[in-house]
């Protein structure tokens, strides 16, 4: 379609709609103290909470991907009522305020809570407020992304494949590791990456079930909000970073990303 | 694909949207104004019960944000609109002030002293600051940019004990909901925040190790409702405005 065919109207609120993303972007750069931005990049909090979020992310988006490909794959070989359940529960974190999500975390992994309180009677362990805790915050929330690509990538197969493979002699467990999951890969490969992101930028859930404390659950949207108020350009700084690694990740990856889609 | 693609953008935008939320005002008469008062978290008891005073009395619907006081002077500082702040600490009110956002000098209207919070029942036997770094002990604190955080930083100091906090809560009442859920022993709060709380018990620290937290209030200079914010600061003032504050457990000025 050429560009002249858009009308008018169209082309004024898409611009409008390009300036609403674009503009906070700018307002960071803009803002940025650059003169301190190396400084604050050195500086051991910057560091301690990259690290984390590293960490964290990455930790959920390795759990998300154990549990939610099996997850995925039974939602797309299940139908009726118990398919709607499921795949209602699956959903459920993405339209979840993530902070009533870290207050269910807390009531089902506290020390208090339905099986956290067995967890500390018997063991000792207590969920809350260890790095363990940001991890599951982010990935009941960032979860749902992957489950739901894999199941339309799963929804989208040609069960012509399997079929094949069952023909041939190959059995349940066979076919999903051998034929299913590898015609899979362009599904996984971009609900990871959304499942990643979101699980980078999680905020709400994470203060609420793991709380606040550097180099433990400190993740950088926290300390982007702890900094916000008492050192405005860290804050700047640490939102940037965030930025330019996300930008990173999305033009790194297009090309394996757009063959995905 | 393109369309799930839609669907997912749509989603993040609603999951981002879970922000702060802030209290909300009262019912509505006719001929009535509105006033948007930005005041610390451990202030809302109080304030909730003032403001309902405010719209019978004076027929001025108030609309609270209620958050850590350093979030508050944040927004204010980057141009959010409001009549009225009302501070935990003086810090703050004084940045305030230096920036030139405030339409007169505030005025002092409540003092309020610190507590430990600990499971109803005390069940850790926790009777001192010191029982605080205890090991086995889960305790909370502010965080140091929250007055409250500070606060705590300065009785801990006071009493010469270092504590290993499991967490640093953005706002007072953070703290004080991990130790009503049971996932923190102990956690140090506003004397307030406990009368009020009802769900925690109390464990009052001497004199020589407490800090007086004075609360400023003072309108705004970008008030759209001049009269509405000096009558609200009337009443908090007012042997009413106090008698409301007492029983929430702040002191009276």
């Amino acid at each position: 379609m050429s560009q002249s065919r858009v009308p008018a109207a169209l082309l004024a609120l898409a611009g409008l709609g390009l300036l609403f993303f674009l503009l906070p972007l700018a307002g960071l750069i803009v803002r940025a103290p650059w003169s301190q931005a190396i400084d604050a990049m050195r500086s051991p909090e910057t560091g301690t909470a990259l690290g984390l979020s590293l960490f964290c992310s990455l930790a959920a988006t390795a759990l998300a991907l154990i549990l939610g490909i099996p997850l995925a794959f039974v939602l797309s070989r299940t139908t009726g009522n118990l398919r709607s359940v499921i795949r209602a529960l699956t959903t459920l974190p993405m339209v979840l305020p993530p902070v009533v999500g870290g207050v269910a975390l807390l009531l089902a992994f506290g020390r208090k809570g339905l099986v956290g309180a067995l967890l500390y009677q018997a063991f000792g362990i207590q969920i809350p407020f260890t790095t363990a805790a940001a991890v599951m915050a982010e990935t009941f929330v960032a979860m749902p992304f992957l489950v739901i690509a894999v199941e339309g990538g799963l929804r989208s197969l040609d069960p012509r494949y399997e079929e094949a493979a069952r023909a041939l002699g190959a059995r349940g467990w066979m076919v999903f590791a051998r034929v299913t999951l590898p015609l899979l890969r362009p599904a996984i490969f971009s609900g990871a990456v959304l499942c990643w992101a979101r699980a980078l930028g999680e905020f709400g859930a994470t203060i609420t079930f793991a709380g606040n404390f550097p180099g433990r659950t400190q993740t950088v949207p926290i300390a982007v909000y702890v900094a916000l108020e008492t050192r405005p350009e860290s804050a700047i700084v640490l939102s940037l970073i965030l930025l330019v690694v996300s930008l990173g990740v999305l033009v790194g990856m297009r090309d394996r990303w757009l063959g995905a889609l | 694909m393109n369309r799930r693609c839609i669907a997912f953008a749509a989603l993040l935008v609603l999951t981002a949207c879970g922000g702060q939320a802030a209290g909300a005002g009262a019912a509505s008469t006719p001929p009535q104004t509105n006033l948007t008062v930005f005041a610390a978290a451990s202030l809302k008891p109080p304030f909730d019960q003032i403001g309902k005073r405010v719209l019978k009395t004076n027929n001025v619907s108030v609309t609270f944000s209620y958050a850590g006081t350093q979030t508050l002077a944040a927004q204010l500082t980057q141009g959010a609109p409001a009549d009225v702040f009302a501070s935990a600490d003086t810090a703050h009110m004084t940045t305030l002030q230096a920036a030139g956002l405030l339409s007169g000098p505030s005025r002092l209207f409540a003092h309020n002293r610190l507590e430990i919070a600990v499971e109803k029942g005390n069940p850790k036997g926790i009777h001192t600051l010191a029982d605080l770094s205890r090991s086995g002990i889960v305790v909370v604190l502010a965080d140091p940019s929250v007055p409250a955080g500070k606060y705590a930083q300065q009785a801990l100091t006071m009493a010469h004990v270092t504590v290993h906090p499991a967490s640093l809560e953005l706002q007072v009442t953070g703290v004080l909901s991990k130790v009503a859920l049971g996932e923190a022993d102990a956690g140090i709060v506003y004397v307030s925040d406990i009368v009020t709380s009802g769900q925690v018990d109390g464990v009052a620290v001497p004199d020589s190790q407490n800090v007086v937290a004075d609360y400023p209030i003072a309108a705004l200079k970008s008030a759209s409702n001049s009269a509405g914010a000096q009558a609200f600061i009337d009443l908090v003032l007012s042997p009413d405005g106090q008698k409301i504050l007492k029983a929430a457990g702040f002191q009276g000025v």
